[in-house]
């Protein structure tokens, strides 16, 4: 019982030591900088690119994520928003979040929706050189991992129709949820972003580590929804690949009403 | 040109010494039929069953209804090596190796929709014109029984493939078969051969899809037809049309050349939209595996009611010593469906009983003039529309960023409000048409021309309506609600049946009630003399104006009366 919490309070202080150290350093770094200019940011990771994503951080996110990233809770009272910690989300989260523009969120709603990024690569990859600092957490796929030249999209297709289609539909198109919440269409996603959605689980996506589907697994599913952006429609105008209730649709719109138009005209009194 | 003529009659003859046929094409062939275009709606229905025949045959010549798991080979690259079954591997090579085949496929699934949305709006049509009363009350009810069998078919073609959406809508119905209290675990095994899936049940499937459920539809397709022909086809009231006439034209030649062209215009339509429009893509749905399911998973449009039923019920389960009696399936999947086709086969009874009219009926009613009937149609219009929207509740919330659950809280409350509404809305829409065509009858046309005449009244000038017009509102039937009947006779003895007479009374008076009358002979005569009088007054008036009107551009119209003097 002692010696579990003399350890504890021991860890406590080596982080407190380091994060000291860190923000120290960053402090000095920040105070060398006399022309405070985001472009060019520095080499990856360096201790200069750091400081510009933290940077960036404190002007764009540190209001609902709080000024160490470590969390805000809602205040209904003042209708204040709030964010969760970002503390171990990882590089790919951040990523993620600000490439498909869901970050900075325009305005809360029941699912932050893909827009336009905001920020610049460099600038993001920045943020995520900082917010990585915080804790530990899922990386970017390297470029062996998104590799897809010799990938096996039919098995990738196995992997998508077991783990996905259900949220998904069956070709990517997206789909609804409980309360306004929705799986988004993944024909806008990027190899990139879907490789991080699978290890950050953002929203309501549930994580797929690589111990649930592993990395080949994981480059065979992006082979194969890579591959759905291509497919022809082979039957023709494809009504948006949302299945039987656009075809229904379009049966009694354009189908029978053109039909019962030429009843209308056949039966119409010649005088 | 005489050689052949002379061949042809040879022909002819040597036909019907052996048939003796052609009193009966002559007769046949003179037949008059009347004229409307929503006498073409079964037409439409008609000639799509011809075209899913047709494709349906090509198909079978390359369907294999097997369960066998095999590797696929194909040519689709996306699936090439994935275990499924011959069903499905076949349905690929329809699409994509066998020339014409995807075209075959979409035309057979699109002309099946096209089929069943026809016999849809069909029903509506013999529905709202009343052209299911005696002595036409067997041809509905074959009606009904042949939108049920086309339903059927349609869901059995849609199994087929042995796609991952056909395979969950095959799970759906296997779950309301076990929702059955009693026999449902029964039922279901015996269906499937076994647990499901099992590898039974394509085939089987296979079996009921070309062989029963097309040759039922065939068997009652042609005693409609008969039925019709015998009975002679519905007319609207118009001039010279009585209940025991048909004023129209003969088949040979114009009806020969119409419905000919027409079956050509359904047939072209539905192959164009074919070959521009994709219909289940099931290369993109994979092959099915019951630990799979997609977004989306939606049956045809005409099973959506039921899966919008499924969707809306609230979740209710009893447990009764260890029985588990799901409400939450039962309700809208069997005891819904269950109500509605009843009471739409048993429609022209029930309507014949509450009103007394036991009479023929050989001129359709225009809607308006059966205000509660038309009424009782839109309520279940709306009713079943509700239910669709339920069936689409995903892709409603997902295209009008709404949540889905709102969506489903609302259907459950308006299933209850609005087909009631909708029901004292159409009644009011009704009785104001009515209450126009009278109007129209006693008043004339309303021309949009005021008048202002020398003592200063202001009046609208009525023009009369046409005889053609006169003779479709006079047509009118005169409907009144059955007499109260009294408890006792007088003796004071109690009437046999006298509660079931009440309420027949009852419900008469809630079908006829608030019909407004036809204008009396004296009250028409009135009206034509008070419009002779307006006419007389106005006339000169008339006269008067348009000589001192000056055209638009400021010229002055020219002016007979002035001219002569």
């Amino acid at each position: 019982m002692k010696k579990r919490s003399r350890r504890r309070s021991f860890g406590a202080g080596i982080l407190m030591g380091g994060a000291l150290l860190l923000a120290g350093s960053g402090y000095a770094v920040v105070n060398a900088e006399t022309t405070p200019s985001p472009e060019p940011i520095a080499a990856e990771g360096s201790v200069e690119q750091i400081q510009v994503g933290r940077q960036l951080f404190l002007e764009g996110c540190s209001s609902c994520h709080g000024l160490e990233g470590q969390g805000i809770e809602a205040d209904n009272a003042t209708g204040g928003n709030g964010g969760p910690s970002l503390i171990g989300v990882g590089e790919a989260a951040v990523d993620f979040q600000v490439s498909t523009g869901r970050m900075p969120l325009a305005v809360p709603e029941a699912q932050a929706a893909r827009k336009p990024p905001t920020y610049s690569q460099a600038e993001i990859d920045a943020m995520a050189a900082y917010i990585a600092t915080l804790g530990p957490g899922p990386a970017n796929p390297t470029e062996e991992e998104l590799d897809l030249e010799d990938a096996n999209i039919a098995e990738g297709g196995e992997i998508f129709r077991t783990n996905c289609t259900q949220c998904h539909n069956f070709a990517g198109s997206g789909g609804a949820l409980t309360n306004g919440q929705y799986a988004p269409s993944l024909m806008d996603a990027t190899p990139e972003q879907i490789w991080q959605a699978l290890v950050t689980g953002p929203q309501q996506m549930p994580v797929f580590s690589n111990e649930t589907i592993t990395p080949e697994e994981k480059k065979n599913l992006i082979a194969y929804i890579e591959s759905l952006k291509v497919e022809p429609n082979n039957g023709g105008l494809a009504l948006g690949r949302l299945g039987p209730v656009t075809e229904g649709l379009f049966l009694w719109t354009a189908g029978l009403l053109s039909l019962i138009a030429v009843a209308i005209w056949i039966g119409a009194k010649v005088r | 040109m005489s050689a052949t003529v002379n061949t042809a009659g040879k022909t002819v003859r040597w036909v019907d010494d052996r048939l003796a046929s052609s009193n009966f094409l002559k007769r046949s062939m003179g037949k008059v039929f009347p004229e409307h275009w929503s006498f073409m709606l079964g037409e439409i229905a008609l000639y799509s069953f011809i075209v899913v025949l047709l494709s349906g045959v090509y198909l079978t010549l390359f369907f294999k209804p097997s369960m066998i798991e095999i590797a696929y080979n194909g040519s689709y690259v996306p699936l090439k090596g994935v275990e499924m079954s011959e069903a499905y591997a076949s349905t690929l090579d329809i699409s994509f190796d066998i020339r014409g085949g995807l075209l075959m496929r979409q035309v057979h699934h699109w002309s099946a929709l096209f089929f069943i949305a026809a016999i849809s709006v069909h029903l509506c049509r013999v529905f709202f014109t009343g052209a299911f009363r005696k002595p036409r009350e067997m041809n509905w009810v074959i009606g009904v029984g042949l939108l049920t069998l086309a339903l059927l078919a349609g869901f059995a073609g849609y199994s087929l493939p042995d796609d991952l959406l056909s395979g969950t809508g095959l799970r759906i119905a296997q779950g309301i078969m076990l929702s059955i209290p009693l026999v449902g675990t029964y039922l279901s095994f015996f269906v499937f051969g076994g647990e499901f899936p099992g590898t039974d049940f394509i085939s089987r499937l296979y079996a009921v899809h070309i062989l029963l459920v097309p040759g039922l539809i065939l068997a009652l397709l042609t005693a409609h037809l008969i039925m019709v022909w015998y009975q002679k086809h519905t007319q609207f009231p118009g001039p010279g049309r009585t209940n025991e006439n048909v004023v129209g034209y003969r088949l040979m030649p114009i009806y020969m050349a119409k419905a000919g062209g027409f079956f050509f215009v359904v047939f072209g339509v539905i192959t164009l939209i074919s070959g521009l429009v994709t219909i289940n893509p099931i290369w993109l749905y994979g092959p099915y595996t019951p630990d799979q399911v997609t977004a989306g998973s939606q049956p045809d449009w005409y099973i959506g009611w039921l899966e919008g039923a499924l969707r809306m019920m609230p979740n209710v389960e009893w447990v009764i010593f260890g029985y588990t009696i799901s409400w939450n399936i039962l309700v809208p999947a069997a005891i819904v469906p269950g109500i509605v086709f009843t009471v739409l086969g048993l429609y022209p009874w029930i309507e014949q009983w509450a009103t007394g009219d036991k009479s023929e009926h050989h001129l359709l009613d225009r809607p308006r003039n059966a205000p509660v009937r038309t009424s009782l149609g839109a309520m279940a219009l709306s009713f079943y529309i509700l239910l669709w929207i339920g069936g689409g509740n995903d892709l409603i919330a997902s295209f009008f960023d709404l949540s889905i659950n709102a969506i489903t809280w609302f259907l459950r409350i308006a299933i209850f409000v609005v087909p009631p509404l909708v029901f004292i809305a159409t009644k009011r829409i009704c009785l104001g048409l009515q209450r126009r065509d009278r109007d129209k009858l006693l008043h004339g046309m309303e021309t949009g021309n005021i008048l202002r005449l020398p003592h200063g009244e202001f009046i609208e000038i009525h023009a009369p309506i046409s005889d053609e017009e006169k003779a479709v509102l006079m047509s009118k039937p005169d409907r009144m609600p059955l007499p109260a009947s009294e408890g006792v006779d007088e003796n004071g003895v109690r009437a046999p049946r006298a509660r079931l007479n009440r309420l027949r009374a009852r419900l008469s008076n809630f079908y006829y009630a608030d019909n407004i009358p036809l204008p009396t002979r004296e009250e028409l005569e009135a009206a034509e003399a008070h419009l002779r009088h307006e006419v007389e007054e106005a006339a000169p008036v008339m006269e008067e104006d348009r000589r001192l009107v000056p055209a638009r551009d400021g010229a002055v119209l020219h002016d007979p009366l002035n001219d002569e003097h």
